[in-house]
């Protein structure tokens, strides 16, 4: 019988396939093939496309070498590399920590958990407002608690300085849970037995972190870490509500460029070249943590 | 006697202390969100107001048709939750139960498509849905949904693990794809289906890009998109944009709440039968 089966309605999959393989086609591989073309061309996103009267006029590669030798494509990937060196290392103590205490056999640990998760159910608008009101400089709540320790709170988001890092605060607010939930599965697949051994072996709490811990949750952390750098780079939210890309283009990032583009200042051809440009940046990212992952990961067996 | 303590003191105080850091920003948005205008720029601050007024939520509706905004956040999550998790269980059930030539050939493909971000697919998804007259509509904000690799993949994973034994029986009662699709597939992946339902539902009701691209009609707008409208127009009003904040907010933890336990199920019954 199970041989009958393996025959059976083979033509059925057409039918169950076909929504989703309307979608792949319409809104996945179209899309990408047509922006493609459009990346090579002046169009301004508004004349109706007549290829026999030349619209959009073919430009070949004069897009993308507009963008590289731009000062403002620099400018934006020194922006998003600033955002990346203060928030991985951030997110990863953040998240590691408050996975640590969610793992402990405590009562009360299951409200923690949800209480850490709520911010990463906030959608990034609402995140993004809440942080722009209370990083007011003279009117919000951070500069009057570091009032109490006595020190004089930066202009955050007006500051050319202190923008990023403002950006910076609210996404570890808002990732801190998820990323926790992540490294929790984690720590729950460690066996105990090594903690124990360790034990006896007489070795503290930080030798058992640094020899046990980080070891076996490399796996994840690499994991972690390619999304925080995909997540870097697709940065958008935050830097629209929170600053606009200002002060003087201190937190302009790459979506919010391409938006602009495609958007303000209706230039369709830059703007689909900004985006293949991000494309392949974050396609080399992922393939040369994949290659990477090899030397640094310990996996347990 | 002491160092029994230690260790439940020790924990409660770290999380007590992270929860707080965590939670005051909310508690901003509330205390914000029930002061006067006046008392917005009052020096000292005023962590709670020392007069509670409802302006903020008054304005909310009275500066922006909000009351639509919540409705079409509804109609385009619940719709984005429908299409995705349909269209992604048919899927599924062909790449895990159905033979055919191409199969891997095609699941890999629709795999390889989870490496391209929404991020950089905007610009030509926007100039498809224009091509299609489907600009400034509810149908071209949630059609897109109709492909997720994503979900493809989870429930296909979930999939696997029934035993063919029960496909066999209902052939031999002769049941055809769609009873054996519609009477035992979908039921059988319940748990699975409600964690992508919850995913789904919270990734519409939350998006700003898409929507932001395709909606620009106040009448149409989603919630996150009223929101930053609001923040352009009103940019001082802090209690006006807070009490929006908060109207946004309280449904999504209330679905995630009421969800949460078949959520963890699902999320390891996927996760772990790989």
């Amino acid at each position: 019988m199970p041989h009958g089966r393996r025959q059976f309605g083979r033509f059925a999959a057409f039918w169950f396939l076909l929504p989703c393989l309307t979608g792949l086609f319409l809104f996945s591989i179209i899309p990408v093939l047509y922006a493609f073309w459009i990346s090579f061309t002046d169009w301004d996103g508004l004349k109706p496309i007549d290829p026999q009267a030349g619209v959009p006029a073919f430009v070949g590669l004069d897009n993308y070498a507009s963008i590289l030798a731009s000062e403002e494509f620099w400018r934006v990937l020194r922006n998003t590399l600033f955002f990346i060196a203060m928030y991985i290392p951030l997110i990863l103590a953040a998240s590691i920590s408050a996975a640590m205490l969610l793992n402990r056999p405590y009562r009360g640990v299951a409200v923690y958990r949800m209480l850490f998760y709520i911010p990463v159910l906030t959608s990034w608008v609402a995140g993004a407002l809440i942080f722009k009101s209370i990083l007011s400089p003279e009117y919000g709540g951070v500069n009057d608690i570091l009032k109490l320790f006595g020190i004089r709170g930066p202009g955050w988001l007006y500051d050319t300085d202190w923008a990023m890092p403002g950006i910076v605060f609210a996404s570890i607010w808002k990732d801190m849970g998820f990323f926790a939930l992540i490294f929790l599965g984690g720590l729950q697949g460690i066996d105990p037995d090594y903690y124990e051994a360790a034990k006896i072996d007489g070795a503290g709490a930080w030798h058992r972190f640094r020899h046990i811990t980080l070891p076996l949750l490399s796996p994840i952390t690499f994991f972690v870490i390619v999304i925080c750098l995909i997540f870097s780079f697709q940065l958008f939210p935050q830097v629209m509500i929170m600053t606009d890309g200002g002060p003087y283009g201190a937190t302009q990032v790459m979506v919010e460029r391409i938006y602009r583009y495609a958007f303000s200042y209706f230039k369709m051809g830059y703007a689909s070249a900004f985006s293949f440009i991000l494309f392949a940046i974050i396609f080399v990212f992922t393939w040369l943590q994949l290659k990477l992952q090899k030397k640094w990961v310990h996996y347990d067996a | 006697m002491l160092k029994r303590y230690a260790g439940p003191v020790l924990f409660h105080a770290t999380a007590t202390a992270i929860a707080v850091m965590v939670l005051i920003p909310f508690f901003w948005m509330v205390s914000t969100s029930l002061k006067s205008k006046g008392a917005l720029t009052a020096v000292p601050i005023q962590w709670i107001p020392e007069e509670i007024s409802f302006e903020g939520y008054r304005k909310v509706f009275e500066v922006f048709p909000f009351a639509r905004t919540i409705l079409n956040s509804a109609v385009v999550a619940v719709m984005t939750t429908i299409v995705r998790l349909a269209a992604a269980t048919m899927a599924a059930y062909a790449f895990a139960k159905i033979r055919f030539r191409g199969r891997e050939a095609l699941f890999a493909l629709i795999l390889a498509t989870m490496m391209i971000p929404q991020q950089a697919t905007f610009i030509p998804l926007f100039l498809v849905m224009k091509e299609l007259d489907l600009v400034n509509t509810f149908t071209g904000v949630i059609a897109p949904s109709i492909f997720n690799a994503f979900a493809i993949f989870m429930l296909r994973q979930h999939m696997r693990t029934i035993n063919d034994a029960y496909i066999d029986a209902a052939v031999m009662d002769g049941a055809g794809h769609r009873i054996i699709f519609i009477r035992l597939m979908v039921p059988l992946s319940a748990p699975i289906l409600a964690t992508l339902a919850v995913i789904a539902f919270m990734d519409a009701w939350n998006d700003y890009l898409w929507p932001l691209v395709m909606l620009t009609e106040p009448e149409k707008m989603t919630l996150p998109l009223a929101l930053s409208k609001l923040s352009g127009q009103y940019a001082t009003d802090y209690n006006t944009l807070m009490a929006g904040s908060l109207i946004s907010i309280v449904p999504i933890v209330i679905v995630f709440l009421a969800a949460q336990k078949h959520f963890k199920a699902g999320l390891q019954v996927g996760g772990l039968k790989g």
